[in-house]
């Protein structure tokens, strides 16, 4: 079985090969560079490296968000085509979820955390030995979510590159309960994603589409309009 | 004899997500289109972003669906070709990256096609091309004349300097109350009014080919604010007839007096605006009266379609033009001639 994880659900580019339980190659790269311009030349490239062809791949893991909306559609239309070109299985994992990942084996709660401005962030809470969500992936007021993360208990390991944005005020509401962890282990890596995938059921791939986590902004203020019309 | 060349086309610059297979550059052997224009609709115009999700949601079943109604299995292909733009960025970035996606998984040739180049090749599906010729390129977003002295060599020798002709008609027909698109609504009453408001006509310098159609739509909007304050009752079909003859006028002056000068063998119009009744009609007699064969692709070829991206993606791939797997989508692409 060979795995070819994407994840492009925010600036870093992650992507790797996996037969079976074996990691074959890895990269991450955190540049700001436009992922259209290089995910596909980079998986090119590593499966070259790798002497794996595009019909020897079994499976295609794919980061399915929440994120950028233009990264995560980048990875999702690459994943989805090559598992629908080549006739193998589709898995998506949350973005959220393979970040969590970094911090596995923690005593506690692991908090990915993706900024999205204004305040707010992609977040959720997974527990630190088992992976599952505690509390689900959102976007959200961050300042309430870390209140609602303090009312549970347990210490908070917080993992993104987005931390060094939150880190104040992450203190400030959580106190000692925040741990922080280490830059090396702030960036996505696809090998997490894979191992993921491994554990979850195929997806329908012609359906499969990220999850966004937010409606679009025309949406919302069309959905308030229409709220504000008598019926 | 040579081989038949099978191209893959694969369109999503704006809000139809389009796979077409497409023999020899003229033939088309499936064309499917997935419209979003009731998802956009209901905002007045195309959003982007909610375009770029739809895109998303339908790309790989276009691209087998027009697999599937061609009866063709990938590796009966030659290449691939995709718009690389211009057009919204989310919404190309869709189609670019399925599309290496898809040459990726089947080792095939890849190709970033021009949306206007795709406009104009629309035609070769309908009959052979011959040189030099004038494309009048009218659609939502352009307003071009553009001259081809052979395959893949472009001039543009006329373009609007603000906004594209069907820009202004969107705009005329949201002043009127029309439903998005406005294009068709204002068309329709044009032809059923039986009087018309007379508008300028904006010819710009002596000599030159551009156009300009901001101008007329600002002469629309004052004279029916003029109307308005003075309390009067405007029929609107008045108004979309006054503006449709000033639109017609021009465009149609243009193109008769380049196609003389160039000496043009052939005329073809392109793009959504193209299916104008009224420029149609317009365009048809003014040709016909000068004795130059003028040609308007059917409906479906006039909207944005892939097939027409597979037709100008052949000749680019019998010239030897490949795409890498680092192709983009270029909102701001230039037309630019395939060497």
């Amino acid at each position: 079985m060979i795995y070819l994880g994407i994840d492009t659900s925010n600036y870093p580019l992650a992507i790797a090969l996996m037969e079976d339980q074996t990691v074959l190659i890895e990269e991450t790269t955190n540049l700001k560079i436009n992922h259209s311009l290089t995910a596909m030349p980079a998986i090119e490239e590593m499966m070259k490296k790798a002497k794996v062809a595009p019909a020897d791949l079994t499976h295609i893991a794919v980061a399915e968000g929440p994120g950028s909306y233009t990264g995560i559609r980048i990875g999702l239309t690459i994943a989805k085509t090559l598992a629908w070109s080549l006739k193998i299985p589709l898995h998506m994992v949350s973005s959220l979820k393979v970040l969590a990942a970094n911090g596995q084996s923690f005593d506690g709660l692991v908090c990915p955390v993706m900024d999205a401005r204004r305040g707010t962030a992609f977040t959720a809470l997974y527990d630190g030995k088992t992976l599952e969500p505690v509390v689900g992936d959102q976007h959200s007021d961050f300042r309430e979510f870390l209140n609602k993360a303090k009312t549970i208990g347990k210490p908070v390991l917080f993992t993104g590159a987005d931390l060094v944005i939150h880190e104040g005020l992450i203190r400030e509401v959580l106190g000692g309960m925040a741990h922080f962890s280490a830059p090396q282990n702030r960036l996505p890596r696809a090998s997490n994603l894979i191992v993921l995938a491994q554990q979850s059921d195929a997806q329908d791939v012609h359906h499969a589409v990220p999850e966004y986590q937010r409606i679009t902004e025309a949406e919302a203020n069309y959905n308030k309009q229409q709220e504000g019309q008598p019926s | 004899m040579t081989e038949d060349i099978y191209v893959l086309g694969i369109e999503t610059s704006c809000d139809e997500t389009a796979a077409s297979v497409v023999k020899n550059g003229k033939e088309i052997i499936s064309n499917v289109v997935a419209s979003q224009i009731e998802s956009h609709k209901r905002f007045g115009g195309v959003v982007p972003e909610i375009a770029s999700r739809h895109h998303v949601e339908q790309i790989t079943l276009v691209i087998e669906e027009a697999l599937t109604q061609a009866g063709m299995a990938p590796n009966e292909l030659d290449a691939v070709a995709v718009t690389e733009g211009p057009g919204l960025v989310g919404a190309l970035l869709v189609g670019v990256n399925a599309a290496k996606a898809f040459a990726f998984a089947h080792q095939l040739p890849l190709v970033g096609v021009h949306h206007i180049a795709g406009h104009i090749y629309a035609n070769r599906l309908e009959q052979e091309m011959e040189f030099p010729l004038l494309a009048l390129v009218i659609s939502g977003g352009h307003t071009e004349l553009v001259l081809m002295k052979e395959h893949g060599d472009f001039d543009v020798i006329g373009e609007t300097r603000d906004d594209a002709a069907g820009e202004a008609y969107d705009k005329v027909a949201r002043t009127l109350n029309l439903p998005y698109p406005g294009g068709p609504h204002i068309d329709r009453l044009a032809h059923e009014s039986d009087g018309a408001i007379e508008f300028p006509r904006v010819w710009l310098e002596e000599g030159s080919y551009d156009f300009s159609f901001s101008g007329l739509k600002s002469s629309v909007l004052n004279y029916l604010h003029n109307a308005a304050q003075r309390g009067e009752e405007i029929p609107p079909e008045h108004i979309a007839a006054g503006f449709q003859n000033s639109v017609v006028e021009v465009v149609t002056a243009k193109a008769v007096r380049a196609a003389a000068q160039y000496k043009v063998r052939q005329v073809i119009a392109a793009g959504g605006v193209a299916a104008n009744k009224g420029l149609r009609t317009s365009l048809t007699a003014a040709f016909d009266e000068k004795g130059i064969p003028f040609y308007i692709p059917p409906l479906a070829l006039c909207t944005d379609n892939a097939a027409m991206i597979a037709a100008a993606g052949t000749v680019m791939f019998e010239k030897g033009i490949r795409g890498t797997m680092a192709m983009n989508g270029r909102p701001g692409m230039e037309l630019a001639s395939w060497t």
